[in-house]
């Protein structure tokens, strides 16, 4: 019997020529990224367990990304920045994003590619859940709490259990009027938040492929929502080229075994997709966004690591161009290259900042802004009773600030409908 | 009393408990290293959990009293998918703080469950049933590990547990920097001159 991608991946990983789901490994880590978040408590862990002039087990393997609470004048979440300062300089390690200063990037998750720390048939872990989001190029990559990744720090190594791998197969082609983040909304509807606890989730078929690593990383991104350990997309050119453009370590691609065994097997027809919204205050409470259209709403969000990349922003300015915004309307990119490519990428003679600006949407700076709520003054954050369209990646209670906001899940496409209409709106109304 | 019993006074509640609400995020910014600001991490435990939801059946108790950083309730009774969404350690953390010995859930977001464990801030068990409705808030409960059983001691009813299995090991180290020194994997204290 064969064996899946994330199987071979943490098989090599751990020095063995096979493993099986539910085995426990001890394997050894390519790259630990961590943030302003969770990064000083595993610092603090770190020189804890390991004394107080404990090396790191490799400089250039740790890699430092403050993205959460930067634009903000909260005491305490200016000192988290300052703490990985002092361990960044104190450990030597220069894979660092400093707020403040032009290696800013942004949100990690996106950074993390920009910056060709994802590559075919690595291992990733970061100390944040949706690190699984660089399964989309081919490696196993999860989110790990601080104590874990303080072991990695002083040994490089970590223990996990072998997950069993749930194929999710997208068939046909891939509609104008649809996004990744429709796709993985329809699979979190069908399977619930919890339908792949523990367990690898692989992206395969025709309209998966035809998309873009921007949007690869979509679906990879929200695997956590679903319970998944990892998300998977067997490596394609599309692939090497965006890594080969970013990085020249050499790394090793790695497909299923053809005999490899799946645990289940999901085939959907993409063609009878429509455009999806999940619904307060659960990510799978999915409905067509069509029989929403008598939903209110105040706002609409456009950011975060899984709705704030370049592919978004066109999927947005698509329909936002030459139409004015009904009701308040945030523009957050993730980082900071994708901020510089809203002045670059053009539709027709008109740049995508002028589409927003024209439009009458507020545009923020890289970071995750008012994805996670975050301190009181964060741009965006829901801090009443508002009812927002988020293209974020969660919708529980409080996850935008206030715990009486009430945050709808959906596409780019979907989310600029809704801005323009003030009322959660199918993009195929815009799209003819 | 047996290390491998937990009594006390049961909070409640449902299924899908995320770690938002375990501990909100503009709590995240506390240094868990220094004792004073620690203790925030217990006053907050719990605190975004909406209203209606906290302390089921009726909801609407407080998880921590007004002006003090310890909860009465060691033990959690949940349902399924306890501990969802980010990777945040501050929330099996915030638990502990608080004076949480045991949650009990179906099932468990997986990074939860490993920050429980590898940290060693307290025991997640599983319940092989969905559980949480045969419990109120304030009933008074009793875990026993070696039977892997929990008794709802004002109602008198038993459930059963699922075995620990190969968390175990690591649980009764004490966490994974202790469990990785007792395989020798890494130094032991002295050696590395902690
Ligand atoms: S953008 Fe949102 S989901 Fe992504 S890393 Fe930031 S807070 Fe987390």
């Amino acid at each position: 019997m064969g064996m899946t991608i994330t199987e071979k991946i943490l098989a090599g990983h751990s020095g063995k020529d096979r493993v099986v789901p539910g085995e426990n490994v001890w394997i050894d880590v390519d790259v630990l990224m961590t943030h302003d978040v969770t990064g000083p408590g595993t610092i603090s862990i770190f020189r804890k367990e390991f004394g107080k002039d404990a090396r790191i087990w490799d400089r250039n393997k740790v890699v430092v990304i403050p993205d959460h609470y930067i634009f903000t004048e909260d005491q305490h979440a200016k000192r988290n920045v300052v703490f990985l300062r002092d361990f960044v300089k104190d450990q030597q390690i220069e894979n660092f994003y400093d707020v403040g200063t032009p290696d800013y990037k942004g949100v990690c998750h996106v950074a993390l590619p920009e910056e060709g720390y994802t590559r075919p048939g690595d291992v990733l872990f970061g100390t944040d859940s949706h690190t699984c989001t660089a399964g989309a190029f081919g490696e196993f990559a999860t989110g790990i709490g601080n104590t874990d990744a303080a072991f990695i720090l002083g040994t490089g190594k970590l223990w996990v259990k072998v997950p069993q791998t749930m194929r999710f197969v997208f068939n046909g082609k891939m509609p104008d009027y649809l996004m990744a983040k429709d796709l993985i909304l329809r699979i979190i509807g069908d399977i619930g938040v919890d339908g792949a606890s523990y367990a690898a989730m692989e992206f395969a078929g025709e309209a998966v492929y035809s998309l873009n690593i921007e949007e690869r990383m979509t679906l990879c991104n929200m695997v956590i929502e679903a319970g998944g350990k990892n998300g998977i997309i067997a490596p394609d050119n599309e692939t090497e080229k965006y890594v080969k453009a970013r990085t020249n370590k050499p790394y090793k691609p790695v497909q299923n075994d053809p005999d490899a065994e799946f645990a289940s097997e999901l085939k959907y027809d993409t063609a009878k997709i429509v455009p999806l919204v999940a619904k307060p205050h659960s990510p799978e409470n999915v409905e067509a966004a069509e029989r929403l259209s008598d939903v209110k709403v105040d706002r609409v969000y456009i950011g975060s690591c899984t709705g704030g990349k370049l592919t978004d922003f066109k999927a947005a300015a698509k329909i936002l161009n030459g139409r004015k915004t009904a009701v308040d309307t945030f523009i957050v990119p993730a980082t900071t290259d994708v901020e510089k490519g809203l002045e670059k990428e053009k539709i027709g003679s008109k740049t995508l900042l002028q589409i927003f600006k024209e439009a009458g949407t507020r545009i923020g700076h890289a970071s995750c802004g008012a994805c996670l709520g975050g301190p009181e003054d964060t741009f965006g954050r829901i801090n009443g009773e508002e009812i927002c369209v988020s293209t974020t990646n969660r919708n529980f209670p409080g996850r935008m600030g206030s715990k009486k906001g009430q945050v709808y899940l959906a596409s780019p496409l979907t989310a600029a409908a809704t801005a323009l209409t003030g009322k959660i709106t199918d993009p195929r109304k815009f799209l003819a | 009393m047996s290390q491998n019993r937990i009594t006390g006074k049961v909070y409640v509640v449902g299924d899908n408990v995320d770690t938002d609400q375990i501990i909100p995020a503009k709590h995240l910014v506390y240094d868990t290293h220094s004792p004073e600001e620690r203790k925030l991490y217990g006053k907050y435990a719990m605190s975004g959990v909406p209203e209606e939801k906290s302390g089921l059946p009726e909801g609407g108790v407080k998880f921590i009293k007004e002006g003090t950083f310890e909860s009465e309730f060691p033990i959690i009774v949940g349902g399924k998918n306890f501990g969802c969404g980010s990777s945040r350690e501050h929330a099996p953390l915030a638990l502990q703080v608080a004076g949480v010995k045991a949650v009990v859930a179906q099932t468990y977001a997986r990074i939860f469950y490993r920050n429980s464990v590898d940290g060693g801030f307290l025991k997640p068990l599983e319940s092989v049933e969905n559980i949480f409705k045969s419990f109120s808030t304030g009933d008074h409960v009793e875990i026993d590990l070696d039977a892997n059983k929990i008794t709802n001691k004002t109602s008198g009813k038993s459930f059963e547990l699922r075995p620990l299995g190969d968390a175990a090991d690591i649980i009764n180290a004490g966490g994974l920097f202790a469990y990785a020194r007792k395989i020798g994997m890494i130094k032991s204290k002295a050696e590395a001159n902690v």
